[in-house]
């Protein structure tokens, strides 16, 4: 079934294209990884997906009951989080804003919904922890579980295991891993990382000077670019 | 202490004392409410800034000679909030070099403008009074207490109606609008509130000293405390009794009312700090 269909796609700031003619599907339950060099248009690319920003040309269609904002999203952590006084729940629970609409405050279900993902992501022990305490690997966690509040079908995930060490990159790839094969929901991962893209993805959109999309197969058998051998080698640099 | 109670009764007996006291604690509570977001925005120094603002539509109106010094300063500072505030993430020129832009910028132009048209005598003691709020807060009439008094409710019940909106957009801006959050418009929300309480504020403690009343209950309460809920009810819990102290002390003792709140504010940060570094030790 289809979700998200990307047509003649031209991305790029104030009306200058930095990824031309970019044509993907997204379908339910695909792990679609994202990879390409620094600069490549993988953030454009991802904010677009998003509704942050317009595309320049080019559509990008929601289809079988999937709007922009039920879209879960797992940021790069900014500097205001680093020092911000906030417990793990309050997080977590701020996930669930966008289906407040003007409503000032959040109702049963809502914290029902907060309290299930903590559960589920593993971090309910410490739910009156404080964010900025926490290990990176912990920090993930608390902000996957929000995206989860966000939005129960698709999760967009921009290097989520940038900063972690091996051991947590594994339990981080496990957790993504399950809540695919598991839930059912759809991920779409931009990563570095491309070895390990290729053991957990259904599909690969590499964008760049050559733009390949299709079956992770495929892109083993015909795609053998010289940055996949080059990123196989360095697993543990995420 | 018998002779200290019985001075406190001799001035609550005078109107304008009472009147202090009300304004003051409404714009502490306020100013703290805000100061949470404003920091960690990383906006510290916005208060500052627009008070700055404030200084310089305040010299337009006087110019202009318009009775009413309200009806220019807030709109002109409401404007510049809303420029600052929602253009912050991606505009050409960032956060506090916009700020600094904008201030220095108003109080030259307000300095200017005094100097050029001002028919006072004391001049240089004119704008000090502006920007250090010497004794204007003792010389304020039923409607300003009025005024403060309805702008304070509505700032107060905005902030409790979007608290978890507030905390959303602030944690993180690109993941509530990609949920769905209209963040824009509670950016906006947040700019015109800030701007409200400055100019409230102005009365208070002056131009020079707002920044202290927005900041220092907020840091204090971040050394201490580990949720935004808590850290948002201590900093306005510590600003109010930090502002009535400093008030109280300052009727008694003559001194500079805006001075000695910001005095109470830092020794207040001390003792958080202590207590903060404090409860770290014992955990670790």
């Amino acid at each position: 079934m289809e979700q998200i269909v990307c047509k003649n796609l031209c991305l790029g700031y104030d009306g200058r294209a930095i990824i031309d003619n970019l044509n993907f599907t997204v379908n339910t339950g695909d792990y679609l990884c994202i990879v390409g060099e620094n600069g490549s248009g993988k953030s454009t690319l991802m904010r677009t997906v998003l509704g942050l920003q317009a595309p320049v040309s080019g559509t990008i269609e929601y289809r079988n009951g999937l709007c922009a904002n039920q879209i879960g999203y797992l940021p790069q952590q900014t500097v205001v989080q680093r020092d911000f006084p906030a417990s793990v729940r309050e997080i977590v629970l701020s996930g669930c804003q966008g289906r407040c609409g003007l409503r000032p405050f959040y109702n049963k279900e809502e914290k029902a919904l907060c309290e299930k993902n903590m559960e589920r992501m593993g971090i309910t022990s410490f739910a009156k922890r404080c964010y900025r305490e926490l290990s990176g690997g912990q920090q993930q966690r608390v902000l996957l579980a929000r995206a989860l509040c966000a939005a129960g079908k698709v999760l967009l995930l921009d290097e989520p295991v940038s900063g972690l060490d091996p051991k947590v990159t594994v339990e981080m790839y496990s957790l993504i891993e399950g809540l695919n094969r598991d839930d059912g929901i759809t991920v779409i991962m931009i990563s570095h990382d491309i070895a390990a893209a290729l053991d957990y993805a259904t599909h690969v959109l590499h964008i760049g000077k050559d733009t390949f999309f299709g079956t992770r197969e495929d892109y083993k058998n015909n795609y053998s670019g010289t940055f996949f051998n080059k990123g196989k080698g360095d697993v543990d640099n995420g | 202490m018998a002779e200290l109670i019985d001075k406190f009764i001799l001035y609550f007996q005078y109107p304008f004392v009472r009147y202090a006291i009300i304004v003051g604690v409404l714009i502490a509570l306020c100013s703290s409410l805000l100061g949470v977001t404003l920091v960690l925005k990383r906006f510290s120094f916005i208060g500052d800034g627009l008070s700055h603002v404030a200084f310089g539509a305040m010299a337009i109106a006087a110019v202009l000679k318009v009775t009413n010094q309200m009806l220019i300063i807030l709109p002109i500072t409401v404007i510049c909030a809303i420029l600052l505030l929602s253009a912050g993430q991606n505009a050409k020129i960032k956060g506090d070099a916009a700020v600094a832009m904008i201030s220095v910028g108003a109080l030259a132009i307000g300095y200017l403008l005094m100097n050029i048209f001002s028919t006072s005598s004391n001049l240089s003691g004119d704008v000090c009074s502006t920007l250090f709020g010497s004794t204007s807060i003792l010389t304020l009439s039923e409607f300003d207490v009025w005024l403060c008094v309805g702008l304070s409710v509505i700032v107060v019940t905005v902030f409790v109606l979007f608290y978890n909106k507030i905390f959303s957009v602030t944690f993180d801006e690109a993941f509530a609008r990609a949920t769905g959050t209209k963040a824009r418009l509670y950016n906006l929300v947040i700019a015109v509130m800030v701007a409200i309480i400055i100019v409230l504020a102005m009365n208070l403690v002056g131009s020079l000293l707002i920044s202290a009343l927005v900041i220092f209950p907020a840091l204090s309460a971040m050394r201490v405390f580990k949720s935004f809920k808590s850290v948002t009810v201590c900093a306005a819990v510590l600003s109010v009794a930090a502002s009535l102290t400093g008030l109280l002390t300052a009727i008694i003792g003559g001194t500079p009312v805006g001075s000695t709140i910001v005095l109470i504010d830092i020794i207040a940060f001390a003792l958080f700090s202590a207590i903060g570094a404090f409860a770290k030790g014992k955990r670790t």
